[in-house]
This record gives structure tokens, C-alpha cells and sequence, in this order.
């Protein structure tokens, strides 16, 4: 059994230039919880995902999962213990199929080197035929069958979303970053999303990190909230509490 | 019609070699978008380790010919580790202008060791007869440019066999697409750089034995003949593998027929084109396809925000 560890920001500070993106942020998502992060545009909620996924290192402070500092850590070391992302701009590989770009997420599973897969090894095979399977799951999932081998740029917006979280779901992943899953999605498309969230969640028992502007969405269905305003903390806790917080009201969800 | 089918032999082998140069080309900018010019060194240099082995050392010949490819594969690496590595980020410009760095270190190095001795590579088939030829209906064909065309054609299916389906063909391709996505997939992009880079020393190795085996010989100036991909892959789209196929083809029948229709054609028309004119062509073809095509017969076109 896999130990789902928890992830702790232990006093990050991330600046650029004169410009503090982050300043002194702590907090800790426990394992399995549906944390979610929530803020004004240029509140820092993605430079928090970037410090998590590598892509940013901190200016001072640690990014911990498990005992990991993963903020020394290269992207695709942090993706393979087990963290994945999606992209407030879709980044799916567009001249490739849905198949593919979900085929890309078992990258890490398949287990062989580049001379056995240039002599097409019993190995080789078993191993592709497994993340086929995989692949097949999560299209079955997330119910873009009809897509299976359409080229990502002829997809519309609300499916190429979809891919890409099955994408991330490919890498069979212990924990999520969903980085505005349902921005730009009309109610219909949000209430879908939000249902697959939930199922990924509570079926798949993963641990998920979520940014998003929909309020009622994130209410709805995180069990903790962190907000941030110009790259500080204001508030921090379970939805009921934090709608009624008055700095939250007054810096984001605005003044009645 | 004999003349015609050797003109057409002898161009589909050069396009056989071509093509193996013109496929290092393009991987490497499909992965980094740098056109790297140290490829027609890599070639010579591949060469001039397997004559080194085989001929000085008195390896042989298979064996030699086998740790050539293998060295070249791993110089690309070392060459990719130390010098391209350092400049992720930076302008591709930049980068550019490293590689005809690299090229010219390679080659100064390599020179220094040939001298003014033209080197040989050693026979693969002593019993065959040296360097020899069959003759087919009046077609005379070269061992070597069979040789050429077979290998060619093998490491052309294996390698688009390993692009189109195994997990490092389909990383390659996303990392030539998106960096920062595919890392977020796990995949390590360096290592898929350093990939590219062998594949690309292993092809341009055979390329220079096939360009400078049999008679032909390595000599200071063989690269030259590796730096006609160079038309190749423009002509075919510096991002398309079956453009610099074709590319190839395209460069080396130019060469070929204008190698041996020249003089008729000269008379034809009543003055010289000069010696050599064959391996001008290829470029003239070149500029004559750009003017209509900018991104190449088979590239994608650019497409640039305002």
C-alpha cells in the first residue's frame, strides 16, 4: 500500500524583482482532503502551484510532501512521486490525439529502456498494453470515448479540459493540482467537471488541490479553503466559516 | 535509358545518405528548434574513428564500423550534455551560432588528424573483391551504394516504428511541443534531449562511412557532401522526418542526372555551366522551391500572433 503523504508549505516567499508573488505562506493539505485556494487575479494562487510542481523555487521557506523538500526538486522529478498537474491555459499536446496526451500521463508506468523497446520485448509489450488499458479507464471515466482519436485542436474547450485532467489522471497520481478546472465553462460544463472532481475524490481517494473563481463550485465541494490576497494569506478554513470571514468579504467576495 | 537508370542509382543512394544526416537535422530541431550545423561534422568525425579503428588500428572492420556509430552516438550526447545544456533558455540565435562552434571544433580537430593523406575505411568484403560493383542489365552499381541505400532504408522504418509507438517517440514529440507540460507528465526533458542528440550522432555516422567509404575517401573536405542535407531538410520543412526524406530524394536525383546530362545539355544550349555544376544544383533547386514554399514542401507553416 502506497503511503499518501501530505504536502506543507513551511513559510514560502517568492519573489521576483521587487514583486513578492508570495509572502510567507504556510499551510498543510492533509492526505485524501479536497483543498481548494481561492483569491483575486494576481493573488499568487498559481505561483503556489508552480513552487509545488518545480517549475518556480522559493526565495526562502520549503515546500514539503512527506519528506520530501520537492522545492529542490526538478518538474518531472516532482511528477513522478506522485503529484500532477493541470494548466490554467489548457497545455495539452495539440497535434496529437486525445489517445496520446493520455498515453503521455502513463509515461512514468511504463517500465523499459529505449533498446528494448527497439526490439519490441516481451516486457516492452505487457507494459503498453497495460497503459492502454489504463488510458482506456480514464476515457471510459470521463466519458470522451467519441474522442478517442480526434486531433486535441479539432475538440472543443469543455473536452479538451476534460482531456486534460484525464491526463493528469493517467499518471495515476496520489495527489491532484487542478489549476481553474472550470474557468471559461458555461454552468452545464462546470456542474460536469465538478462532478468528476468529486468522484475523483472520493472513489479514487486522491488527495486534490484546486484553484478556482467559481464560488459557488468551490463552496460546494472543498472541505478547506485558503484565501490569498496580493500574495498573503488572509484566511484559512472549512467553506462555512470562510464565506462569513469579513476581511474574505470585504477583499474578494466583495461588500454588501 | 542505361544512362538514365545509373543517374537514377547513383542519386537515390547520395539521397540515401542525405536523408540519414537530414533526420538528425530535423529531430533536433523538432526537439529544441535550433538548426544544429554540427551535424556534418559528426558525420566526418564518425568516419574518421571508424578509419581510425579499422585501418589504424587494425580492428576489424565490423566491429570498428560498430563502435564508430556507437562513439558518434555517444559524442552527440556528451555534446548536447556540455555545451547545449547550459543554454536552455536562451535565444535560439544563440544556440545556432553554438553549433557552428561546435562544427568548427569538431572538424578542426579531425583535420589536424587527417593531414593532407586522404584516409580509407577498410573493406567490409575483402573476399567480394575491394570497393566492387555489380552489374546489373548494363547498370553498374557499387557495393557501397547499395549498401548505402539497404541501411538507409532499415534505420528509417525502425526509427519512425519508434516514434509513432514507443513511450520515448510519443515523449519526444510532446517535448517538441510543449516543455513545461510535458515535464508536469514526469518526463524528463534532458534526458529526451540527450535521446535526440545520440540518434542523431548514430545516423550521421553512417552517413559519413557511406560518404567517404570505397574510393571516395575521407578527406578535409568530406563534410561538405554531409552539409547538402542541409538543402534536404529546407526544401522538405526543417520539422517534417518524411519532408527530409523526400528533401533528400529531391537533392540527390538533382545531383545525379545533372552529373551525367550536363554535357549534353550544355552542348544543347551552347555554354558551360563549369565544372562541379552537379553539386551546385541541389542549392538552386533549393532557392527555387523557397520562393514558393517558405516553410518547405512539407513543414508547418508559421503562424504568428500580431
Amino acid at each position: 500500500m502506497v503511503v499518501i503523504e501530505s504536502l506543507k508549505f513551511n513559510n514560502v516567499t517568492l519573489k521576483f524583482g521587487g514583486i513578492t508573488a508570495l509572502n510567507d505562506i504556510s499551510f498543510e493539505v492533509k492526505p485524501k482532503k479536497l483543498y481548494s485556494i481561492i483569491g483575486p487575479n494576481g493573488a499568487g494562487k498559481t505561483s503556489i502551484f508552480n513552487c509545488i510542481s518545480g517549475i518556480y523555487r522559493p526565495t526562502t521557506g520549503t515546500v514539503k510532501y512527506g519528506d520530501n523538500n520537492i522545492n529542490e526538486l526538478r518538474p518531472d522529478e516532482v511528477a513522478s512521486l506522485g503529484i500532477a498537474r493541470t494548466f490554467q491555459n489548457i497545455e495539452l499536446f495539440e497535434n496529437m490525439t486525445v489517445l496520446d496526451n493520455i498515453l503521455i500521463g502513463c509515461h512514468r508506468q511504463l517500465n523499459y529502456g529505449p533498446i528494448s523497446s527497439l526490439l519490441y520485448s516481451k516486457k516492452v509489450k505487457k507494459n503498453e498494453i497495460q497503459a492502454r488499458k489504463n488510458a482506456e479507464e480514464i476515457i471510459d471515466f470521463l466519458e470522451i470515448e467519441q474522442f478517442r482519436y480526434s486531433y486535441i485542436m479539432s475538440l472543443p474547450y469543455g473536452v479538451q479540459k476534460r482531456v486534460e485532467l484525464g491526463r493528469a489522471l493517467a499518471m495515476n497520481p496520489d495527489m491532484l493540482l487542478l489549476d481553474e478546472p472550470a474557468a471559461g465553462m458555461n454552468n452545464e460544463e462546470t456542474e460536469d467537471i465538478a462532478r468528476f472532481i468529486i468522484d475523483i475524490h472520493e472513489e479514487m481517494k486522491k488527495t486534490i488541490i484546486m484553484v478556482d473563481h467559481d464560488m459557488n463550485m468551490v463552496m460546494d465541494i472543498a472541505e478547506e479553503v485558503m484565501v490569498l490576497n496580493f500574495g498573503e494569506k488572509l484566511a484559512e478554513g472549512v467553506p462555512a466559516e470562510i464565506v462569513k470571514d469579513k476581511k474574505v468579504i470585504d477583499a474578494y467576495l466583495g461588500v454588501s | 535509358m542505361i544512362i538514365f537508370l545509373q543517374a537514377t542509382v547513383e542519386g537515390l543512394s547520395l539521397a540515401a545518405i542525405y536523408s540519414l544526416v537530414a533526420i538528425g537535422f530535423v529531430l533536433i530541431y523538432k526537439a529544441m528548434e535550433v538548426l544544429s550545423f554540427a551535424q556534418p561534422a559528426l558525420a566526418v568525425v564518425g568516419a574518421g574513428i571508424i578509419s581510425s579503428l579499422a585501418v589504424d588500428r587494425g580492428i576489424p572492420f565490423w566491429l570498428a564500423l560498430f563502435l564508430g556509430v556507437i562513439l558518434t552516438g555517444i559524442l552527440g550526447l556528451l555534446i548536447e550534455r556540455t555545451f547545449l545544456r547550459p543554454m536552455v533558455g536562451e535565444p535560439v540565435f544563440s544556440v545556432a551560432v553554438l553549433t557552428i562552434g561546435i562544427d568548427i571544433l569538431l572538424r578542426t580537430v579531425l583535420d589536424s588528424w587527417i593531414g593532407i593523406n586522404p584516409k580509407y575505411m577498410g573493406d567490409p568484403f575483402p573476399t567480394f573483391g575491394n570497393f566492387g560493383a555489380v552489374n546489373i542489365g548494363g547498370v553498374n552499381i557499387k557495393y557501397l551504394e547499395l549498401a548505402a541505400l539497404i541501411t538507409a532504408i532499415i534505420l528509417i522504418i525502425i526509427l519512425s516504428i519508434f516514434f509513432r509507438k514507443s513511450k520515448y517517440g510519443i515523449a519526444m514529440r510532446a517535448t517538441s511541443y510543449d516543455q513545461e507540460a510535458a515535464m508536469a507528465q514526469g518526463i524528463n526533458v534532458g534526458r529526451i534531449f540527450g535521446l535526440v542528440w545520440m540518434i542523431a550522432g548514430i545516423l550521421a555516422a553512417f552517413a559519413g562511412f557511406f560518404i567517404t567509404g570505397g574510393f571516395n575517401t575521407l578527406s578535409q573536405f568530406s563534410f561538405i557532401s554531409a552539409l547538402r542535407a542541409l538543402p534536404a531538410v529546407v526544401i522538405g520543412g526543417l520539422d517534417s522526418i518524411p519532408g527530409a526524406v523526400v528533401g533528400s530524394v529531391i537533392i540527390g536525383l538533382t545531383q545525379g542526372y545533372v552529373a551525367y546530362y550536363q554535357l549534353t545539355f550544355e552542348s544543347f544550349v551552347g555554354f558551360s555551366f563549369g565544372n562541379g555544376f552537379s553539386v551546385v544544383a541541389p542549392y538552386i533547386i533549393m532557392f527555387v522551391i523557397l520562393i514558393f514554399k517558405p516553410d518547405g514542401l512539407f513543414g508547418t507553416e508559421e503562424v504568428e500572433r500580431v
